[in-house]
């Protein structure tokens, strides 16, 4: 049987190793090994974005990438969005709108979010819907992330200007 | 999943060698697919070769003639974000745009999605209507393959043992020429084509010189349905010619029914939608110079 391996890796900007099989998911390795809770199981299959995580600067699918494949790769996961007690502005919209109920899909979406403000401050309802359609909400019906994304949004821009 | 060793060959001489030694071997672009395949057990390899550190498999570039050379690996969001895939080949953006969500676009390649060989793969269809070529490695050397022929069945390509898709290669388009790929889905975004139609079509002087139509969704494979393009060359650009193209079209596909839609349904897409790619397609070639 083949051994385990030993990676390499960033993960939310510190120099960070584990050993894993080449059959674990990066998803496997961040919960089981590192411990790194914050990023959720769903469907295990690419569909529901709870597992989401930022991988050398883009959204993917954890459930979706092997472990092994994190070598060398900058990950980014929901434990690294908050400075300390400062939660990121998206954070704390979510808290405000009451944008998650059971918070499984929050991570995800919020990892999401984040990517999409950074790249485009002010998108339209359309375009959010669009930009997170690889994220599913079981519980909340959706418009109280989408407010939520768009008040995180119109804080953001203020703050800049 | 099942154990599996993994590789990661850094050139294709190492990678082809790797698939010769391993004939039970798959290869790992964006896995997207794949690791799904091998969760549900439908596949087991003994080993896993990543091939997004080949050189040639993560190239995207246009050459002297103006054609696209397309790596096996490249994923979908550098295809929409590359300035000059979206000026020259704006269906090919627009479709890498739609398959999967973000999350997936992220990860997940053209010639993956073509090497998966599903029925339903949103830029087959495209590719085949664009004249797209394979470039396929293996230990014989290499061989050129037209896309239409390279899915044999539901979830089976025509690589040989020991071979590998290395590129895609689109001409450059023709002047007066138009593409357009349209798909229906229930849902506005991330699902599965219940059809697609990808058309390409070059104008002379309001005639059709040329057409390419294929389907996705109504076959066992994507499929081109050659006979309805030809049948349009030399054909006046008025909705006559574009109605009986359609319903060439309709005619050569044969769905299944299944959960998405039943067999008559989605014949009577096919018309429609083969004849709404044909307008769109006509729409830019009358734009483009
Ligand atoms: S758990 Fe990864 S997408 Fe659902
Ligand atoms: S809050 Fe429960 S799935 Fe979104």
């Amino acid at each position: 049987m083949p051994g385990k391996i030993h990676v390499n890796t960033t993960i939310n900007g510190e120099a960070t190793e584990f050993l894993c099989e080449p059959r674990q998911t990066l998803l496997e390795c961040l919960r089981d090994t590192l411990n790194l809770t914050g990023t959720k199981e769903g469907c295990g299959d690419g569909n529901c974005g709870s597992c989401t995580v930022v991988m050398d600067g883009r959204i993917v699918t954890s459930c979706l990438v092997l472990g092994v494949e994190a070598a060398g790769a900058r990950i980014d996961t929901i434990e690294g969005m908050a400075r300390g007690n400062q939660l990121h502005p998206l954070q704390q919209s979510f808290l405000e709108h009451a944008a998650l109920q059971c918070g499984i899909c929050t991570p995800g979406f919020l990892l999401a979010a984040r990517e999409l403000l950074e790249n485009e401050p002010d998108p339209s309802e359309e375009r959010i819907r669009w930009f997170l359609a690889n994220n599913l909400c079981r519980c909340t019906g959706y418009d109280k992330i989408v407010r939520a994304v768009q008040d995180a949004a119109k804080q953001m821009r203020e703050a800049k200007a | 999943m099942k154990w599996f060793d993994y590789a990661a060959p850094a050139s294709l001489a190492e990678a082809l060698q790797l698939r010769a030694a391993h004939p039970q071997a798959l290869l790992l672009a964006g896995g997207t697919d794949l690791l799904v395949q091998m969760k549900n057990g439908r596949r087991q390899p003994d080993v896993v070769i990543d091939i997004k550190k080949v050189p040639e498999l993560n190239a995207l570039s246009i050459d002297a003639a103006g054609a696209l050379t397309l790596g096996a690996a490249v994923a979908c969001h550098r295809v929409y974000q590359d300035a000059a895939v979206r000026k020259h080949w704006p269906a090919l953006a627009e479709t890498a745009e739609i398959i999967g969500g973000i999350q997936i676009q992220g990860r997940a390649s053209i010639g993956g999605n073509l090497c998966n060989a599903a029925p339903s793969a949103d830029s087959v269809p495209l590719l085949i209507a664009m004249g797209g070529t394979c470039r396929i490695a293996g230990p014989a050397g290499e061989r050129p393959l037209a896309v239409e022929d390279f899915c044999i069945a539901p979830g089976r390509n025509a690589l040989a043992a020991g071979e590998m898709l290395v590129s895609l290669h689109i001409p450059a388009p023709a002047a007066h020429s138009g593409v357009h790929y349209l798909r229906f889905i229930p849902r506005n975004e991330m699902d599965i084509a219940v059809v697609g139609v990808g058309a390409q079509v070059v104008l002379n002087n309001g005639n059709f010189q040329s057409a390419r139509i294929a389907l996705a969704s109504v076959a066992p494979t994507p499929l081109f349905v050659r006979a309805a393009g030809d049948g349009l060359a030399g054909k006046p650009v008025n909705e006559e010619s574009i109605q009986a193209a359609a319903e060439a079209a309709a005619a050569a596909a044969t769905p299944i029914t299944d959960m998405r839609g039943t067999a008559e349904y989605r014949r009577h897409l096919c018309g429609v939608l083969t004849l709404r790619a044909l307008e769109a397609a006509i729409r830019q070639a009358k734009g483009s110079h």
